[in-house]
């Protein structure tokens, strides 16, 4: 791993790939991170970015956030805003799990509380949340029902009764994109997802119990404004997405676009996972639509398993959830791409923005957010690998330079065939039990490539997002027990 | 590299799971990448049953879109019907396009006998390639996870 040489140093944390890295670039490639995290990248980040930075229609830069690590198409942490009547819409920059994203739930309970039932807690929540392969969800609905999902998002789960109005307001986009028409989804991305509501999947994906030291709170007024600080205070997050349904939406769309580049198009095919079509053209629309739907369904799942929680708690603590204060302290989405209205040369413009493996950050302010984050600036959740701990920060308005986007997570620096070779799941869930972090897995070989030092410092993430001008921090969590999918 | 079926996980890209497989045929390709498929969703493969049987057709204009069509065809049958499957009787001709007919065999998720690994969620395009070796043919594959 080595940066290119042409990397240059553009300000705090922030560094710059000029055009003419490689042919075709229409703008720079823009990496935040550190100096050492920079140094750490793939070459390949670097290599995806600058194929990024060709694609039609992009404005300022091809944007690498500092967890950026190698994907395929984009880099994950990738973010490009294209201009929506000449530019295009790309799958890649997008990836397979649309909207997979994070949900922050706050509690009133502190560790002292929770300790005793730490094991009850995590063994319910793993028997209620199906979590691995093949999975189906305790939501029994029709195909047609589902279709309704599509276009509404969380806001079908909270009139199903799985949530409060408030979850909707503490979710981004209030939980639905409004783009979505189930028309242009196919039936078997229908089929494939229709029963998977309220459950986790697996890779990445988990659900955390966990705790904020006094240490951990970087900003104590901000996260008073989010329900949180108390030392001992205990969090539930939650990583998951769009299941098998955004999978295939992904999967049509790829092939579909891959036929229509050369021909209609005449786009050429520089990475076939880089397939993208114009956005104002049938088919950029029409995946516009259908990743619409997907993001929906992704919404809709996790306010279904929010739901599940507050029921795991309540019948643990015997205790209604409302009393118990399990409230939701905001949701983000990390694979979308979505139309903004930007600041850009003292104008403002409508840009469609892709994020992949990136958040969204708007500063405080800002109309898209709920009134009781207006000073705050929009709740940001970073998590770390299951070992390491997690972040809450809020976008700031020097984020404005890379169009309200920041960092995801902690970033993979190390293969999962690597990390596999490197330590069995059975010894990392023992040793992770000796440090007070109780797991339960499906999958012990999924769990070893979880394995915390196969990812970057999640300090070192989030120092260097706030160093950036990308978000600030405001807590860390501390991980206890952790359902892996 | 596994026993019969010739394939190989290898460090590729970071988040997800590539491997290469081989085969003295298309034939064997192809099922070399069903099995590897299968090692990355299940930590005991071997214990996948025969009593299921699926048909598949496909057509792609080229070998490469032929196998990832393939995998991601055995994806979505996982997902949609629940089905761990495996090809038997598999042809894949090249008259202008590329076409594959196969009979698939296996059976139903049971949590309680197969030991689910990684829920891959797609094979994909990213290095895709499916070439001629001395040997016969060599596939390179990269699963989202």
């Amino acid at each position: 791993m080595a940066a290119p040489a042409t990397l240059q140093r553009t300000g705090p944390a922030c560094y710059e790939l000029p055009i003419g890295f490689r042919d075709g670039m229409r703008v720079p490639v823009r990496v935040y991170g550190s100096e050492k995290l920079v140094a750490e990248m793939d070459d390949q980040v670097f290599r995806q970015a600058a194929n990024v930075a060709t694609l039609p229609g992009i404005v300022e830069a091809s944007f690498c956030m500092p967890d950026a690590h190698w994907g395929y198409g984009f880099p994950i942490g990738g973010v490009a805003a294209m201009d929506p009547e000449s530019g295009v819409i790309s799958p890649g920059g997008i990836g397979f799990d649309i909207n997979c994203g994070m949900r922050l739930a706050r509690t009133d309970l502190s560790w002292s509380e929770v300790q005793p039932r730490l094991g009850q807690l995590v063994d319910a929540l793993a028997a209620r949340v199906p979590a691995g392969t093949g999975r189906r969800g305790f939501v029994r609905i029709s195909r047609d029902d589902f279709r309704d999902v599509l276009r509404d998002g969380a806001g079908w789960a909270v009139r199903q009764g799985y949530g409060t109005p408030d979850d909707l307001t503490h979710t981004e986009e209030n939980g639905c994109f409004p783009d979505a028409d189930p028309e242009r989804v196919s039936e078997r991305a229908i089929e494939r997802g229709y029963q998977q509501i309220g459950t986790l999947g697996s890779g990445n994906h988990y659900l955390e119990i966990q705790v904020i030291h006094p240490e951990g709170v970087y900003d104590a007024e901000l996260a008073e404004v989010f329900g949180l600080g108390r030392p001992g205070q205990v969090v539930v997050m939650f990583h998951c997405g769009s299941r098998g349904f955004g999978h295939q939406v992904a999967t049509d769309y790829l092939q579909r676009f891959l036929r229509a580049m050369p021909k209609k198009f005449q786009l050429p095919v520089i990475e076939r996972e880089l397939a993208c079509a114009p956005f104002a053209s049938r088919e950029g629309r029409d995946y516009f639509a259908a990743m619409s739907c997907a993001a929906n369904m992704s919404f809709a799942n996790r306010q279904v398993i929010l739901h599940r929680i507050r029921e795991v708690f309540s019948d643990v603590f015997r205790r209604p959830a409302e009393e118990l204060g399990i409230r939701n302290v905001y949701d983000v989405a990390h694979n979308t791409a979505k139309l903004e209205t930007v600041e850009l040369g003292g104008a403002r413009r409508q840009l469609l923005v892709h994020r992949k493996g990136a958040t969204r950050a708007f500063p405080p302010g800002h109309p898209e957010l709920p009134a009781a984050y207006q000073r705050t600036g929009q709740p940001v959740i970073i998590g770390g690998s299951m070992e390491t701990g997690s972040y809450l920060l809020t976008g700031v308005a020097s984020g404005a330079a890379s169009f309200y986007s920041t960092a995801h997570g902690s970033g993979r620096t190390m293969s999962r065939t690597r990390a596999r070779k490197l330590v069995r799941g059975r010894e990392l869930q023992q040793r992770m039990a000796e440090r007070g972090i109780l797991v339960r897995t499906t999958s012990f070989r999924g769990l070893a490539e979880e394995a915390g030092f196969a990812y970057k410092n999640v300090d070192e993430v989030a120092e260097a997002s706030e160093t950036a001008g990308l978000s600030k921090r405001v807590v860390h969590f501390t991980p206890v027990g952790n359902v892996k999918g | 590299m596994s026993g019969s079926a010739r394939f190989e996980f290898v460090d590729s890209v970071t988040s997800d799971l590539s491997f290469v497989a081989w085969g003295g045929t298309l034939e064997e390709l192809f099922a070399a990448a069903a099995e590897a498929l299968l090692a990355a969703t299940l930590e005991n493969p071997d214990c996948v049953g025969s009593e299921l049987r699926r048909s598949l057709s496909l057509e792609e204009p080229d070998l490469d879109l032929l196998l990832l069509r393939y995998l991601n065809e055995l994806v979505y049958l996982r997902d949609a019907e629940h089905l761990l499957l495996r090809p038997r009787d598999l042809r894949v001709s090249r008259d202008g396009g590329a076409r594959l007919e196969a009979q698939l065999v296996g059976e139903a998720i049971r949590p309680e006998r197969h030991r689910l690994a990684g829920d891959v969620k797609a094979a994909t395009a990213y290095g895709l390639e499916v070439s001629p070796v001395d040997s016969g043919w060599r596939a390179t594959v990269t699963l989202d996870v």
